[in-house]
């Protein structure tokens, strides 16, 4: 049973995760390639402060206001670069953060933080919390989708000067993206601290953006069930399968460029395809 | 006549072209003036520097008194001014009436955290339906762009121009790639809108319906003023007719 509530939470933490990806660059189509610098970012903050004795609850939402705040930043640097050049920003933010932990001895530099302590509820309580968070999130991320702000959203990722000239503060969505992305994974991070109970600058490298990423593009940007499944799926494979452990950037990298190749549109396109065809020749 | 729109001594040079050349022009409360000028003329490019799109060397837009020129597009959209461009640029993962919708949800979009909390267009769908329909798109309502042909697009960059309500309605070239008939049909709305009171800026190559629509017409050559004036008085001007017609002889 242990082992079931350790998937399931692994599987939880890597939707809520994956979900803050997805309203970034499936909501707003704005690409990050640094996006765990912002998991590691609530990993650190709410393992060191758990370590100081501050209640793990507390935690989460200063977790999410650090990894909001960097978010910020770069959702300030998305007005001014845009696309391959986002991507490569952001892949750099990745970059310095693991080089940033990795020098400081607060952060415990190359060995991590290890011991970090129980977040004060049995496995299957935590399992709980981190399945209600993600739900919490996904039912927030389905509204914005039919709201204003998702049809704007929609209009960013599509065309940002044509959204401009529809006399839309586009500078103001796309922060706004950033920051609730960002939060997300803030959230998310210090739910992975305590659900491992040993963190490092490795557990936050460009091998987790990349396979964030690759869960959100297979998923299909920006529908919101179909990222979570694909999400679900690809974060429990490396524990089951040692190949992909092994290989996990060929793998995921190779997904991703696959994906990008054969069906643009993720599994949620092939998914609607299908129904389609099912409706055409029924 | 109060004027709306001044644009003062604007000069815009792209490297070594002088695309606009210290051009200055007023339009009054309710007018509707013909912008005509040869291909190359920086007809588009004003109206790039007028919306906020191209950042001119020199120069200020004032709109109703207020000074446009520090601000960015989407303020200057919310100021009263919207633009049909000349190259349509439709929101391709949108459907038409979507793409009108997003234009007529002006007051929705203006905060980010309101848009969080409206849902409904209902309002702005009906809105949106009458504008297709006024400018001949009635059955195209949930076409997507990449399956209409050019006319409609066209008429679409209008509908979404209207949907803002604007204070001044910026056209570049909205008669290109229709037929004579739907051009015509076209300017009568054109006409119609303006006698509604609707201010109207409108680049137009079709130089036979500018004459007929337009009372007034303001003619731009290589970047540099060129004539102002009644119609009749403008298109007969000799100078005004050599740069169409040197224009034609290279062409
Ligand atoms: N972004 C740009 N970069 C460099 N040159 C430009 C740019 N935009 C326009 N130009 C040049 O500026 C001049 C004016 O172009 P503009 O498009 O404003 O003319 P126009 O009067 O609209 O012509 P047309 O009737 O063909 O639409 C042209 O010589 C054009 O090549
Ligand atoms: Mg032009």
């Amino acid at each position: 049973m242990d082992y079931e509530i350790t998937l399931l939470t692994t599987m939880s933490i890597s939707i809520l995760f994956a979900l803050g990806l997805n309203f970034v660059t499936g909501f707003c189509g704005q690409i990050s390639l640094g996006h765990a610098a912002f998991l590691g970012t609530g990993a650190y903050t709410s393992a060191l402060m758990t370590k100081a004795s501050i209640p793990f609850l507390i935690t989460l939402p200063a977790s999410a206001m650090t990894a909001g705040c960097l978010g910020f930043f770069i959702g300030l640097a998305s007005l001014r670069v845009r696309h391959d050049f986002l991507a490569i920003t952001t892949m750099g933010v990745g970059f310095l953060f693991v080089g940033i932990v990795r020098q400081q001895d607060f952060f415990g530099g190359e060995e991590g933080i290890s011991g970090i302590s129980s977040p004060g509820f049995s496995r299957f309580g935590f399992l709980l919390l981190c399945i209600a968070l993600t739900l919490l999130f996904a039912f927030f991320s389905t509204a914005i989708k039919r709201s204003w702000m998702g049809r704007v959203f929609e209009s960013i990722a599509d065309d940002e000067d044509i959204t401009s000239i529809l006399g839309i503060n586009v500078a103001h969505y796309k922060i706004f993206a950033f920051v609730v992305g960002t939060s997300v994974a803030g959230v998310a991070g210090a739910l992975y601290a305590h659900h491992l109970r040993f963190i490092g600058p490795d557990s936050f490298g460009f091998v987790e953006s990349v396979s964030v990423l690759a869960m959100v593009i297979i998923g299909g940007v920006g529908s919101v069930w179909a990222v979570s499944f694909s999400a679900a799926l690809l974060s429990v494979l490396p524990m089951l399968i040692q190949f992909v452990d092994d290989y996990k950037l060929l793998f995921y990298s190779g997904l991703l460029f696959s994906m990008m190749r054969f069906s643009p549109g993720g599994m949620a396109s092939i998914v609607k395809k299908m129904k389609t065809n099912n409706e055409k020749s029924s | 006549m109060k004027s709306l729109l001044e644009i003062k001594n604007v000069t815009v040079r792209f490297g070594g072209v002088t695309a606009v050349d210290g051009v200055s022009l007023s339009l009054g409360k309710g007018e509707l003036i013909g912008f005509i000028g040869p291909n190359g003329a920086g007809k588009t490019t004003l109206m790039r520097v007028i919306t906020g799109m191209v950042k001119p060397n020199e120069g200020e837009v004032i709109l109703e008194g207020k000074d446009l020129s520090r601000l960015p597009i989407h303020e200057r959209v919310s100021s009263g001014l919207s633009l049909a461009q000349q190259i349509v640029r439709p929101l391709v993962s949108f459907h038409a009436l979507d793409n009108v919708i997003l234009a007529c949800g002006k007051k929705k979009t203006e905060n980010v955290l309101s848009s969080l909390f409206h849902k409904d267009t209902s309002e702005e769908s009906e809105k949106a339906k009458d504008l297709l329909t006024q400018v001949g798109l009635a059955d195209s309502f949930y076409n997507f762009p990449e399956t209409m042909p050019l006319g409609h697009l066209k008429r679409l960059e209008l509908a979404r121009a209207l949907a803002l309500d604007p204070k001044l309605l910026l056209l570049d070239e909205p008669l290109a790639g229709l037929n004579q008939l739907e051009a015509r049909k076209l300017s009568d709305l054109i006409v119609t809108l303006n006698q509604k009171g609707q201010s109207i800026l409108l680049i137009e190559h079709n130089l036979k319906e500018v004459i007929r629509i337009c009372k007034k017409i303001y003619v731009q050559d290589n970047g540099r003023f060129l004539a102002f004036g009644e119609t009749a008085e403008v298109m007969s001007n000799i100078e005004v007719q050599n740069a169409y017609l040197g224009k034609n002889k290279n062409a």
